[in-house]
This record gives C-alpha cells, sequence and structure tokens, in this order.
C-alpha cells in the first residue's frame, strides 16, 4: 500500500473528508488520516442544518461564502446520490427561525436587514403567528411569529459525512481510520506525516481536524485558533411526519426523529448533557409545537462546535510551508458544497483567493 | 420525594433492598427507587404478593426473597414504586419520572443496582411475535400466574432449565428443549469445577433439574446449531442442525435464552469505567472492594457491575451499604470493616461457582455473531448483520462511528439489545479482540420520557442560575 | 394459554383493538393481552412488522401499545386498569392526533 500521495488530509470529520473528496475528484491522490471511533466529533454534534438566514450578517465574506454553498448544495447532493445510491436527506424547502416574543421578533427583522443590505440575493419574510403557522402547522399560540428564508434547507449530517467517505474511496482516494498524527515534518518540497503505524509524504497537506487543528497546526509554525464550545441536542422517537420545514431549533429528520437544540457552552471538552439545559430546551419546543409534550425524547448528547475566536471559518495557507493549508469551522454541513467544488480546488492549485483572505488565520496574528 | 437523601439507591432487586435496609438500619436517609409496582427485581418479581398456591411450583429459592421484602417494609426506607430513572448525572444528580412527571433529586451517596437482562440471542426470525425470552416467560409466570403450554425452549444457561423445570412443577407440557450449550464447553468448564465445589448444593440442584427434564419424555435435544425461527407475522416453526442433519419441529411459542448480562446503561451514562470481560462476554464495572465505581459517590452493587447472580447480589449489597454508610459520614472505618467482614468473606465464596458457570454455558460464536446476513442485529431499527459487517468493510471502527453507516443503537432501548452483537460482530470483522472495542457512548436519558414531563421539571435553584 | 391457580384475583375488563378482555387484577396489559391470546402488539415504525412483547421487562421496548389515546407505552411495564383502551402501536407515533398532552 502506498505511503505517497499527492495531498494528506489529517481529520476525516465533515470539513476534512470534503476537502479529501474535493481533492481526489480533483485527480490529485488523496488520503485522510482519521484518529478513530471516539475522536470529539463536531459532526455528531451538527444539527444538518443548510443555513443562510443567520451566516455572516456583519461580515459579508461569510455571507458570501455561505450563499456560495448553498447554492451549489444540490450539485454535491447530486453527485454523492449518483456515486453512492444513497439519500442523504438533502431538502431544500426553505427554512425558518421561530421567535417566541416581541424583542426576538424585532431583533430577528433588524439582523435580517442588516444581512440583506450587503447580501443582495438574500431573500427572506417576516412572518407574524398567524403567518407562519400555515407555514408551520401545528404551531403553538404562545410564538410572536418568526423569519422565512427560501434559501435554508437540511440534510442528514452522519449520512453526509459517510457519503464523503464513500465518494472519496469510490474515486480511488484512501481513508487511514484510527491513525493519530503524531509528527509533522517539511521533506523537501513535501511534508511527511507520521502515525503511530506508518509515514505518509504528500505534496499538499490539509489539517482539517477541527479541535485537535491547533496542535497540529503549531508542528510546522501556524496559529489557527479554536475552541471547543458544546451545544446539546435530543431527538425524539420517530413521529409521524408533521414538519417539513427545518426551522433553527427543531427539525423533524426523514427518518421521522424531531431534533431539538441547541445551546452554546463554555465547558471545555465536556460533552455531557445537563438537566438545565435539557428542561429549556424542551420548555422552548413545547411552546413552538405544544402537541410535542407528547413525544417521548430517546437520546440526548452534547457535541463541541469547533469555534474560532470571532466564529467565521479559519482558511489558512502556510507562508512559511506553501504546501500546508488549514480548514476549520463550525459550519461542515452548510459549507460541504464549497468545500468540496471550490476549496479544494484552490488547495489545489496552491493558493487561495482574495475573497477568503478576510477567513485567513492572519487575521487574529495580532490579537 | 424530598430533593435530597443521604444515600439514593436505584432498584429494588436483590442488591438494592439489602443496600438500601442496612443503611436505613444505620440512621442513613435513604430513598429506594424502582420501577416496578413492588420490590424483588426479577428475580424475585411480585415475591411479595405471590399468589399462585402451590409453592413448590416457583421453588424455595424464590421465596427467599420474601424475607428481603419484609425486610424493607419494616425499616424506614423511602421506597419509590413505579418511578424510572432516567439520569444519574456524575455529581449525583438524579433524574426520575413517576406518573408522567420528571423531577431532580440529589443525593451524597448514589448505589446503582438495576440488575441485569438477558443476553441478546439474534437468530433468523427472533423478532416474530410469539418469541419471547425464556426470562420473559418467568416473568408472566411469576407475575401474573400465566404460562404457555408447548413452547419450545431453545439456548443456554441455569436459567433456561430453571423455567423448563418449574413449568413441568406446574403440569405445564413443553414441547422440546434445544440445548445449544456447545459440547467443548464441559471439558473447559472441568477446569474451573474445584473452585465451584463450596457450591456443591447449586451443582447438585441443576444436574436434578436436568434430569427431571429428560425424564419427562418430550425431545430434549443438545448440541442444537443454526437455529432459524420460522413464520410471516408470527412463529410457527423452527429450523435446527443437529449432528449435520436438518431437523424442523413445529412452534407457536419459543422462549430463547443464553444467559444474563449487566444491565450497563445507566451506570455508563454516569460515566462509570467499564472494561470488557472476556469470560462474561460483556462489560464489566470497575469497582473497588466497596463497589465504588470510577466515579466517586457513584456505587455499582449485584449483576448490573457483573453476574454473580441472586445471593452475590444480595451479599454486595450489603457491603456497598456499609460502604455508603462510612462515606457520608454515618459511620467509622472501623466499625465497617468489621461489619462488613462476613459478608465480604459469604461474597467470595459465592463467587467460586463463577468461573465454572460462565465456561459451562459460555454461548456459541454462532448465536453472538449471526452468519446469516439477514438476521436482524438492532432490533429497534430493523439493522441487519450484513449492514454491520459492510460497514466495517466500510472502515468504521466501532459502535459509535457505526451511527455514521446505519442506525443501530439509536432506538428507544439504547443498544441493550444490540450493543454487545454488534461488538463483536465489529471485533470479528476487524480481526481484534472484543475488548479492543469501544463501548457505544450512552447518555441521558437513559429511559425514553416524554418531552413535556422535561419541559415541565423543576429545576433546584442553583440549577436555574446556570441554565 | 394456561393460568396456573392461584388465590382469587379481583377481574378487571379492559379493551383491546375494540374487543372486551378480561384481565386479573396485577396483570400488566402485556400479560392480560398474552393470557387472552394477543400475541402481535405493534406494526414497526421502520418497515410495518408485526412486533410483539420480548423481554416482559421493560428494557427492549418492542410491547409498545397505544392506551387510552397515549402511543408507544410498554405494555409490559403498565398495570391495567377497569376501562383501559388498547390499542396496536401502528408505525410511529402521530403527535397530531390522539390524546391531548
Amino acid at each position: 500500500m502506498s505511503t505517497n500521495y499527492d495531498a494528506i488530509v489529517v481529520g476525516g470529520g465533515l470539513v476534512g473528508s470534503a476537502i479529501a473528496y474535493g481533492l481526489q475528484r480533483q485527480g490529485l491522490s488523496t488520503i485522510i488520516l482519521d484518529e478513530g471511533d471516539i475522536a470529539y466529533r463536531a459532526a455528531r454534534g451538527n444539527f444538518g442544518l443548510v443555513w443562510v438566514q443567520s451566516k455572516g450578517i456583519d461580515f459579508p465574506p461569510y455571507a458570501q461564502w455561505t450563499w456560495q454553498s448553498a447554492e451549489s448544495w444540490s450539485e454535491l447532493n447530486a453527485e454523492i446520490n449518483a456515486i453512492t445510491g444513497e439519500d442523504i436527506g438533502y431538502r431544500r424547502p426553505g427554512g425558518a427561525e421561530i421567535c417566541i416574543n416581541a424583542e426576538e421578533f424585532e431583533a430577528k427583522r433588524e439582523n435580517m436587514l442588516r444581512l440583506s443590505s450587503h447580501a443582495r440575493h438574500f431573500k427572506f419574510e417576516m412572518l407574524d403567528r398567524k403567518a407562519m403557522a400555515d407555514l408551520v402547522p401545528g404551531l403553538g399560540p404562545d410564538v410572536a411569529g418568526g423569519c422565512y428564508s427560501p434559501a435554508d434547507g437540511h440534510a442528514n449530517p452522519l449520512l453526509l459525512l459517510r457519503g464523503l467517505h464513500q465518494c472519496l474511496l469510490a474515486k480511488g482516494g484512501r481513508i487511514d481510520n484510527g491513525a493519530m498524527v503524531t509528527a509533522i515534518q517539511r521533506r523537501g518540497e513535501a511534508f511527511a506525516v507520521a502515525t503511530a503505524k506508518a509515514e505518509y509524504q504528500g505534496a499538499r497537506l490539509v489539517l482539517a481536524a477541527g479541535l485537535g487543528t491547533p496542535g497540529l497546526a503549531a508542528m510546522i509554525g501556524m496559529n489557527v485558533p479554536v475552541r471547543p464550545q458544546r451545544g446539546q441536542i435530543m431527538v425524539t422517537e420517530r413521529v409521524k411526519p408533521f414538519l417539513s420545514l427545518p426551522l433553527s431549533r427543531v427539525r423533524q429528520t426523514v427518518e421521522g426523529g424531531v431534533q431539538l437544540g441547541d445551546s452554546k457552552e463554555e465547558v471545555g471538552f465536556n460533552e455531557g448533557t445537563t438537566s438545565s439545559v435539557m428542561n429549556r430546551i424542551a420548555n422552548r419546543a413545547v411552546k413552538m409545537f405544544p402537541h410535542l409534550r407528547r413525544a417521548n425524547v430517546v437520546r440526548a448528547w452534547g457535541a463541541l462546535r469547533v469555534m474560532s475566536p470571532d466564529g467565521y471559518p479559519i482558511y489558512a495557507r502556510s507562508e512559511r510551508h506553501p504546501g500546508a493549508f488549514a480548514a476549520v469551522c463550525h459550519s461542515g454541513v452548510t459549507l460541504a458544497a464549497a468545500h468540496v467544488l471550490h476549496l479544494a480546488g484552490y488547495i489545489a492549485e496552491g493558493a487561495l483567493p482574495e475573497t477568503l483572505a478576510p477567513m485567513s488565520e492572519r487575521r487574529f496574528n495580532n490579537v | 420525594m424530598r430533593d435530597h437523601y443521604d444515600i439514593a439507591i436505584i432498584g429494588a432487586g436483590p442488591a438494592g433492598m439489602t443496600a438500601a435496609t442496612v443503611a436505613d438500619k444505620h440512621g442513613a436517609s435513604v430513598l429506594l427507587v424502582d420501577e416496578q409496582p413492588e420490590a424483588g427485581g426479577q428475580i424475585y418479581r411480585a415475591v411479595g404478593r405471590q399468589t399462585i398456591k402451590d409453592k413448590n411450583i416457583l421453588g424455595p429459592d424464590y421465596y427467599i426473597g420474601r424475607g428481603l421484602v419484609s425486610e424493607l417494609d419494616d425499616s424506614s426506607v423511602e421506597y419509590v414504586n413505579g418511578a424510572t430513572v432516567w439520569q444519574v448525572s456524575e455529581d449525583r444528580e438524579i433524574g426520575v419520572s413517576r406518573d408522567g412527571i420528571a423531577r431532580l433529586i440529589k443525593a451524597d451517596q448514589v448505589i446503582i443496582a438495576t440488575g441485569a437482562q438477558e443476553r441478546p440471542f439474534p437468530v433468523p426470525g427472533w423478532t416474530l411475535p410469539g418469541v419471547i425470552n425464556a426470562g420473559g416467560a418467568q416473568v408472566l409466570l411469576k407475575s401474573s400466574g400465566v404460562a404457555v403450554p408447548d413452547a419450545v425452549f431453545i439456548g443456554t444457561g441455569p436459567l433456561l432449565y430453571l423455567i423448563a423445570y418449574q413449568y413441568i412443577k406446574a403440569g405445564v407440557p413443553i414441547r422440546a428443549i434445544l440445548d445449544t450449550t456447545p459440547q467443548a464447553n464441559l471439558l473447559r468448564a472441568m477446569a474451573h469445577l474445584p473452585g465451584a465445589l463450596g457450591q456443591l448444593g447449586a451443582l447438585i440442584k441443576g444436574r436434578r433439574w436436568i434430569k427431571r427434564l429428560r425424564a419427562e419424555g418430550f425431545p430434549f435435544i443438545k448440541g442444537v446449531e443454526g437455529i432459524k425461527l420460522m413464520g410471516e407475522d408470527a412463529v410457527s416453526g423452527v429450523e435446527y442442525q443437529h449432528r449435520g442433519q436438518s431437523r424442523q419441529i413445529e412452534a407457536n411459542t419459543v422462549f430463547l435464552h443464553q444467559g444474563v448480562v449487566p444491565n450497563v446503561n445507566l451506570a455508563m451514562s454516569a460515566g462509570c469505567a467499564h472494561r470488557w470481560n472476556e469470560a462474561q462476554l460483556c462489560w464489566h464495572a470497575q469497582t473497588d472492594a466497596w463497589a465504588v465505581s470510577s466515579i466517586p459517590g457513584i456505587a455499582i452493587a449485584g449483576d448490573g457491575g457483573g453476574i454473580g447472580g441472586a445471593r452475590a447480589a444480595e451479599l454486595l449489597g450489603w457491603i456497598a451499604g456499609y460502604g455508603a454508610l462510612h462515606r457520608c459520614g454515618r459511620m467509622d472505618e472501623t466499625e465497617r470493616n468489621r461489619l462488613a467482614q462476613p459478608f465480604q468473606r459469604a461474597y467470595g465464596n459465592e463467587m467460586g461457582i463463577r468461573p465454572f458457570l460462565d465456561a459451562m454455558f459460555r454461548p456459541e460464536r454462532q448465536f453472538r455473531i449471526p452468519e446469516d446476513d439477514s438476521t436482524i442485529v438492532c432490533r429497534c431499527e430493523e439493522v441487519p448483520a450484513g449492514k454491520v459487517r459492510e460497514a466495517v468493510d466500510l472502515g468504521c471502527l466501532g459502535p459509535n462511528q457505526l451511527k455514521s453507516f446505519s442506525r443501530c443503537g439509536m432506538g428507544p432501548c439504547q443498544g441493550r439489545f444490540c450493543g454487545l452483537t454488534v461488538n463483536e460482530i465489529i471485533a470479528d470483522g476487524r480481526g481484534v479482540p472484543a475488548a479492543e472495542i469501544d463501548a457505544m457512548r450512552l447518555r441521558p436519558p437513559v429511559k425514553p420520557l416524554m418531552l413535556g414531563e422535561l419541559a415541565d421539571l423543576a429545576l433546584q435553584p442553583e440549577q436555574t442560575a446556570k441554565g | 394459554m394456561s393460568s396456573i391457580e392461584r388465590e382469587d384475583a379481583g377481574q378487571i375488563i379492559i379493551e383491546f383493538e375494540g374487543q372486551p378482555v378480561t384481565a386479573q387484577e396485577g396483570d400488566t396489559v402485556a400479560a392480560a393481552l398474552l393470557r387472552a391470546g394477543y400475541w402481535t402488539f405493534r406494526m414497526t415504525a421502520v418497515n410495518g412488522r408485526a412486533r410483539g412483547p420480548f423481554c416482559m421487562m421493560g428494557v427492549c421496548f418492542d410491547c409498545l401499545v397505544e392506551i387510552d389515546g397515549l402511543a408507544n407505552c410498554q405494555a409490559c411495564m403498565t398495570d391495567v386498569q377497569a376501562g383501559m383502551r388498547i390499542k396496536r402501536q401502528q408505525g410511529a407515533n402521530d403527535i397530531s392526533h390522539g390524546a391531548a398532552p
């Protein structure tokens, strides 16, 4: 089995897998090195939204990048479907964010106006309770209304992950599972990446290991600051379909379970669940949908988002070692299409475009 | 229920009952919570209200439970029935649901005594109506006096023979016993026989059951392999292999059993460390001499930590109770050691028979790792063995990664009936020992509870501040 | 079905799929239905297959039935009460109909 590749991607989560597949599909022989079964897998915590309406409200480059991804998602979905024969649950009926009270409603409206002031393609509608209830049957009486955008959608994050793996393998790529990277060195023009069991060489190196990225980046003198931010999620038993529109905090999956979130907690590397947060999530959910009171919660979990200091992705090319890149973000599902269809191409060419410069790691270097 | 107790015990089987009673006797405030309507766990199910006229049917070992239940009744333990514990957190916050209302309780010491469940027995057709666990048949007999005539009993292990023996004593006809105990087990078990001789009575008892069963005249076939349960919407027959021949037998009811394994979900979700035990082919909690887990303040007593049987569970309950009393300051170390000593000795004796039983009734590989790809592995999500093997071929390393490939373990039973099978299939596919495969990651709620209950949960004051 | 001789237990009438079923005091819903000869309790949500009770101790979640309009109740964990109306659980929980929360 070869140990020489055109590209080595460290990290087999949503970001790493998307980039790896994107590279392989461009004709670069690519291998993913992934830690193993229980890593801090952010994909487990991903709600599955392909979401535009809350991204980059005050940061146009991110809004633009998100828009690009959302618009090319159906292309990615079709490709995965064609190669694997699997339905990964991608649907784009639009999406809504429900506002419980007048304050939330006003704050949301202001945000949407700011977003549309620079994101010219972005469309949204603020709907009062009655109008929202037409879109979302079963909506409770205790909500103020919300915001609908036709740009939003959803997919199954774990099936997406598996689909990306299958596509990579189908195009001739490789995955080394259970391979924790212990050392990275420059060797001539290429990189030598050591794991416990083997050493690989690659002309291109992509560090996309989520919360493991800072340590790896440091090995080649890059600064990629991310920290864990916990989000708790619950899911119910399968329920007969009642919600076809994804909402920011409530999403009924294709299989029928209703997913409920979320929280934003700074608790370090703690993936536990807490009764207080579960209570808060449940409370909000039954305000939105009183009938959900009778649904059984069968699972709850905490997962760690990969959070940069300003919350935006980090796309970095090493200045010292130009063949090395880092890519981290907390919206691995939404940005999957951009990663496969655009970012991988830039990495293959060896340089990131100006449009991504605002999201480089340089913005943190003087902080 | 109050907001706080010195000692909270989950599960009112033999271990939970003795732990609660001894803790109460020495002055601790004790909460004992159990799902069932009355105390006794599974082994002593319904013993307090047992109304079967002929006491010979269930036998004297069962009625021992009456003593434990009446001691509990005489104590001032706060015993709460019909209550499901869906959470024990690392800092001993206990989530309890009763009559559709969920609440949180805190305790200084927690003893998890949730006992055992039957091992999964994945054979083709095991999900058909009419197929139940032999232990389930015993529950039916104990709690409702209902027995099913002409059932085919399939499997191995003392409980299978016991329930068959109880049926015979009750005059209920048995269609057949298909014994899947591998022939090779006897030889391996003999090595442990010396250690088991301290429990000679139990060995003799077992032989007596089997002798009586043989004397009844129905087919009692040993060395059975290749089980298939036939039928479309309900079981109608059994196909099996015996001495290289294919055989068939009609059956409208099948009782399956191949041993019991710890019910680990609550302890694992609390974060207690577990280790794979190759002799018992299941997870064992890591506990010290006082049954304390890897998490301070949380002990695991009885079959829930590792299978030892009813008497061992009773003894471990005493030991765990004394330990908890000392840790919450109700008993000094010297007194604890003095009082616990006879129980620790008896516990050691009681466990002497385990290696023999574990070896004797070790289930055959083909019944733990189904060869037929169409055999359902995850009952809740209807995932067949072939799908799990396919995932391993695609690089899946363990049960948590498996969730990216299939919905194994995502249903309401939360891996109770697929976890062991999944881990062994993955280990087999990867060519590594089962001990190297991670356990399925479990989190509260460990039993489903209604969203409305969670929404109405009354939080303790310090929690609302944090949440 | 064999009923082993017991001290007298009171009888309780419940309903299953519109038919009366005679249960005994202390029966779980599962025991009462099995006693009456009913072994199929539900059709699964995934593939619509017939299932019935399996473990009888609340850990397998195969004995799910609808009780008085509430879906997915474990029959083996619920004691019978006079007048209970039980139906087979047909696939997934339908939260928009049935008993009020």
